[in-house]
């Protein structure tokens, strides 16, 4: 995000050199305080943005003990309270309590983005270091793939595997996965490339590395960092997808706690009346995304900025 | 410049390939029969066994899978993309009065983009670390953060219901009537460019602060040439880009917002329709719409790397 921010330490250099750093082992092996210490008064922005994914992350967790009332709980004689004393940010029209609501609502957003994004980089990676290691047709048959789901509009997508399969929380991380699968192998295909041709690599099999090794030890290592930085600022896209999903009314069948279809059923007749019902969930979408896009920018500052203008 | 058309629009021919055949076979293999989503279950209420099956005959489900594949396939090449299995109308009539309406929001949401964007990256980027880039870049990272369908219920909310703001009902495409579409379509598109303007003002931004540390930026200083033309004709030209690239990349992005907007605004638009076949299980109708949406994709990509060499004179494509 800046550009002339006061220099932080960059954890990330030595995962990136660390082939041809390890010549010359004299760098100081700093603590993780050490780190952690420049991050917060290199990039302030990214701490708050680390700040707000911690909070939402103890409210997933800690659901059960946070949450005022039962999510769940229908009291047919509270119906659409305003929020006050009794129900903090109000009641629903079935009587459940807003707040807690948003509290687990936390849980089905993070799960789905955190897993969604894990599972779409990872198989994405996977594929690219592989076939961009060993090139030639697979190389070429993995390029077609990535070029057609790039043509296939995300959401489109998951929209009709979601639809097909039928709405589970399974169905709905692997709709979501799918999409981070031809950013990742991209992104990562272009520094396997670069890698196969460092000297490390030539190294390796000039001393009898199998190729498995070479993928494994040498190259995907060397990948990590701009892999990284996809995955943390992807998560706010999952979640966004996740929500997109439930407004539609393809997330998870009622019960559940979820941001998008708790903001759905807020906004279509009782926005007038009862704003509350789809407000906070609305905030608690775009404050947890948000946080994900500042921590996101800040870490791509730190560890790669060659990748800003993506 | 000629054999480069030919060979991109080839590949690009194949990836559209790529995903019909990837929505068609997604629908076909998955579980889930639209002879039953018309009738409903045999076993427990609905039709007998004998009426879902004759429909899934009527339908054509009930030939082998490469056959049901090559006939669609010969069809969507002589742009016959068969009935709606629920209106009984041809998709491709049916898309063709859709698609003004849709049309009509990206052309103003594209334009909102190119507008508000590029000037807000350019000014972010020349200012930057003032006040000025701050509120850009907060702003445009809100662009990020914000799902589209909540930015179009605040719209709705905060224009539409407060302040009784209401927009015209009957429909007319912005090439016929400009005025009158725009006031009934600029706030969808207004939804709908919250994202894109976000991500263009960045990639702006992060494209001129690279360009203005180049050394023909310093040398144009050096030479005493005004700011502003150093800006506008050294900087921006090449700056942009690398940013018309990423936008024709994140179109498909677009494409989602578009889907919740027309969803949240009630647009009768190629979004919502798709929706609504999704959820009948109206085959037809969805790799129709699947395939025109990776066809505009494509496309696109086509046309900005033509730009390019338009733009960029030293690109010569072989």
């Amino acid at each position: 995000m800046t550009t002339s921010n006061p220099p932080t330490p960059q954890p990330g250099a030595a995962a990136a050199d660390g082939a041809t750093l390890s010549a010359f082992q004299e760098r100081p092996r700093r603590s993780f305080f050490y780190h952690a210490r420049g991050f917060i008064s290199g990039k302030p922005l990214g701490t708050v943005g680390l700040v707000i994914i911690l909070f939402m992350a103890f409210l997933a967790v800690a659901a059960p003990l946070v949450a005022p009332k039962d999510p769940n709980k229908i009291n047919a004689y509270e119906t659409l309270e305003a929020p006050g004393a009794n129900y903090v940010l109000g009641s629903d029209r079935r009587g459940r309590d807003v707040a807690s609501r948003v509290i687990y609502g936390a849980r089905m957003s993070l799960l789905v983005g955190f897993s969604s994004v894990a599972i779409g980089c990872a198989v994405g990676f996977l594929l690219a270091v592989t076939t961009g290691y060993v090139g030639r047709w697979p190389d070429m048959a993995t390029q077609f793939l990535v070029d057609v789901l790039l043509a296939f509009p995300f959401l489109i997508l998951a929209i009709v595997i979601v639809a097909v399969l039928g709405a589970s929380t399974f169905n709905i991380i692997m709709a979501i996965s799918i999409g981070y699968v031809p950013w990742t192998a991209r992104i990562v295909r272009s520094t396997v490339l670069t890698m196969k041709e460092r000297e490390f690599v030539t190294a390796a099999v000039a001393s009898g590395a199998s190729q498995w090794r070479i993928m494994f030890r040498h190259i995907a290592p060397n990948c990590v960092a701009p892999f990284l930085v996809v995955l943390t600022a992807g998560i706010g896209g999952a979640i966004i997808a996740e929500a997109t999903l439930s407004f539609l009314g393809l997330g998870l069948p009622p019960p559940t706690a979820s941001w998008g279809r708790d903001l759905q059923e807020g906004s279509s007749r009782l926005i007038e009346s009862a704003p509350w019902l789809s407000i906070f969930p609305g905030i608690a979408i775009s404050l947890t995304v948000y946080g994900f896009n500042l921590f996101g920018d800040a870490l791509r500052d730190v560890f790669d900025p060659r990748l800003r203008t993506l | 410049m000629r054999a480069y058309l030919f060979r991109r629009s080839l590949i690009g021919l194949l990836t559209v390939l790529g995903v019909a055949t990837a929505t068609f076979l997604l629908l076909r293999i998955m579980p889930g029969d639209p002879a039953v989503a018309a009738l409903g279950d045999p076993g427990k209420s609905g039709a007998s066994m004998e009426q879902v099956e004759a429909l899934r005959e009527q339908w054509g489900l009930n030939r082998p899978l490469h056959v049901q594949y090559f006939s669609w396939l010969w069809g969507a090449a002589r742009f016959d993309f068969g009935e709606s299995l629920r209106s009984r109308k041809p998709v491709l009539e049916e898309y063709a009065r859709k698609l003004p309406v849709t049309a009509s929001i990206v052309i103003l949401a594209t334009a909102l983009t190119l507008v508000v964007a590029v000037p807000a990256g350019i000014v972010s980027a020349l200012k930057q670390d003032t006040a000025l880039d701050y509120v850009v870049r907060v702003i445009s990272l809100a662009g990020l953060s914000l799902p589209s369908f909540w930015v179009a219920v605040l719209i709705i909310v905060g224009l539409v219901r407060y302040f009784q703001w209401l927009p015209p009902i009957d429909f007319a495409p912005i090439w016929e009537d400009p005025v009158r579409s725009f006031k009934q379509f600029i706030l969808p598109a207004f939804a709908v460019a919250f994202a894109t303007i976000g991500m263009v003002a960045r990639l702006t931004r992060s494209a001129m602060l690279e360009v203005m540390r180049e050394d023909y930026v310093r040398t144009a200083r050096a030479k005493g040439l005004q700011e502003r033309l150093i800006t506008y004709r050294h900087a921006l030209r090449n700056a942009i880009l690398p940013v018309m690239t990423a936008m024709g990349m994140y179109i498909g992005f677009g494409i989602g917002g578009l889907i919740v907007v027309e969803v949240a605004f009630n647009v009768n638009g190629v979004g919502r329709y798709l929706i609504a076949a999704v959820q009948r299980r109206d085959y037809p109708v969805v790799e129709a719409v699947t395939l025109a949406a990776a066809f505009f994709i494509v496309a696109t990509n086509i046309l900005v790397d033509v730009l390019y060499a338009f733009l960029d004179p030293r690109i010569r494509y072989t």
